[in-house]
């Protein structure tokens, strides 16, 4: 029988960690993840999941403990937001070095200064060059299906996994869904088998230092030195589209939803004009095109799913039509323009696809934005197009620029 | 199924000498006056606080103690630390102050 049940975003998450049977459990409380760790530490409290809850008293700390328990073979998770992943950032380069499948939830939240509890995608994208997977979820079902797959791609290519979704947008409102069955997650998810021994009995020293040239070990076999190290999780996070592809269609099969492998499509079938975005904006987005092809714009959404690595390929077939890009995205790499934008815009470089990409920096620290305004942006951006102009200024959504 | 590491992350075996024979590395030589060192004046397995403070633990914990100078980088830890002032520390050949 299905079980339906009224949860937000982070119930979701806090249920899929524990259908997931994840073994240890180390979290920091903080606005907007607060109730999912506290979910989290019930369901253990109260033996509903067999886990450990290891206490700590920092997020670089709670990461540690992390890649601790999954160096010696623990499914372990994670979750954090804004300044609390900032905090973890040294050990987000040390999960993803050492190659080690823990699963994070970073529940979007702006960064100081000045402080803001509310949501934008700062915070995660701000970690985007660490190493590890990030996927972006747009309602609280796909918070639950995309934590389960989470394991499930990180164990099969040794890469951590960061499920992102938006503070507040989702982290507290509450939605109905569809919880997958235990036995059926189960059989979603093998165990996790660590890639490197590490007991008492067989002694290691992981991570020693390594220099600049390869070496040879006690044994006189020649090892990789840093650079074959890093080229390896580089292949590692450019082969995982695979691994993400293949856990998004097995899930479709085994519970008939699919949320898109790398990236979702919405009427881009005839579309002109694309709206692309990440996470509930790009949920907006779709209702904007709806409103758009009833005032007789021919307008799709290219909703990216999983930000790195990056779907460059996939992003040219979505975007192979379109007569205008439009990127709305919540986050800014400060000098130049957003991030995402700025990715989609390489993906497109050596194709046929040449045209306007008009970038929009929207919903900082929670500033609100709406279908309708979205609706107003892409007639903005048809207009200023229409007259000739293939590069448009990068444009802030409801934002007084003076 | 025989278990073996994927080499997909650094690892290294505890073993002598990994990063090769760092003793050439040294300026200053420990040398030890066993006759000054307390365990082997006493012939009991006491003090050994040379053994605890060497960072490289090339020193062992034994009557008398011994160093082990191809991996030994002379920082000068254990003459530093030895209650009786059994090491001292000379310059190498061809090194000066």
């Amino acid at each position: 029988m299905t079980d339906i049940q009224i949860v937000t975003g982070n119930q979701a998450a806090a249920i899929g960690a524990m259908l997931c049977q994840v073994q240890v459990v180390s979290a920091y409380p903080i606005t907007p993840q607060t109730s999912l760790t506290e979910t989290l530490s019930r369901f253990i409290e109260q033996g509903q999941l067999k886990a450990e809850y290891v206490r700590v008293e920092s997020e670089h700390s709670a990461l540690s403990v992390c890649i601790a328990a999954s160096s010696v073979g623990a499914r372990a998770f994670t979750s954090t937001s804004s300044h609390g992943l900032l905090y973890m950032h040294e050990q987000l380069h040390w999960a993803a070095g050492s190659r080690l499948p823990i699963v994070l939830c970073c529940v979007n939240r702006g960064v100081g200064a000045p402080w803001s509890i509310f949501n934008d995608q700062q915070d995660a994208i701000a970690q985007r060059d660490t190493g590890w997977i990030q996927i972006y979820c747009r309602n609280n079902q796909e918070i639950i299906d995309t934590l389960i797959q989470a394991y499930r791609i990180a164990e099969a290519v040794y890469v951590p996994v960061m499920v992102c979704y938006d503070g507040f947008v989702l982290s507290h409102t509450m939605m109905p869904i569809e919880v997958p069955e235990a036995e059926a997650v189960k059989d979603f998810l093998p165990p996790y088998k660590p890639h490197t021994i590490l007991s008492p009995d067989e002694p290691r020293n992981i991570n020693p230092v390594t220099f600049p040239w390869r070496r040879y070990d006690d044994r006189g076999v020649l090892c990789d030195g840093y650079m074959e190290l890093r080229y390896k999780l580089q292949t590692a996070l450019e082969n995982s589209a695979a691994s993400i592809i293949a856990a998004n269609d097995f899930f479709a099969d085994a519970f008939g939803r699919n949320h898109g492998g790398m990236l979702w499509s919405y009427r881009m079938e005839d579309a002109e004009v694309a709206l692309t975005s990440m996470g509930s904006m790009a949920t907006e987005a779709t209702t904007a095109a709806d409103i758009l092809r009833d005032k007789g714009i021919k307008a799709g959404v290219v909703g990216i799913r999983v930000f790195r690595p990056f779907p460059k390929e996939a992003v040219r077939i979505a975007l192979n039509k379109a007569k205008a890009i439009l990127v709305f995205e919540k986050d800014i790499s400060y000098g130049y323009e957003g991030a995402l934008c700025t990715d989609l815009k390489a993906a497109l470089y050596s194709t046929d696809i040449r045209v306007p990409v008009h970038n929009y920096i929207a919903g900082l620290g929670g500033r609100d934005v709406k279908p309708r305004e979205l609706v107003e942006a892409s007639e903005d951006s048809l207009k200023i197009i229409a007259s000739g102009i293939r590069e448009p200024k990068t444009t802030w959504i409801n934002c007084f620029t003076g | 199924m025989t278990k073996k590491d994927d080499n997909i992350s650094a690892m290294c075996r505890p073993a002598i000498g990994e990063a090769g024979k760092t003793g050439d590395w040294r300026d200053k030589r420990p040398t030890i006056d066993h006759n000054k060192c307390i365990p082997f004046i006493k012939k009991k397995p006491a003090c050994f606080l040379c053994w605890l403070y060497c960072p490289d633990g090339v020193i062992t914990a034994t009557i008398p103690i011994s160093i082990d100078l191809d991996y030994c980088k002379g920082c000068g830890i254990c003459a530093e630390e030895c209650p009786a002032k059994a090491i001292a520390m000379i310059n190498e050949e061809g090194k000066d102050d």
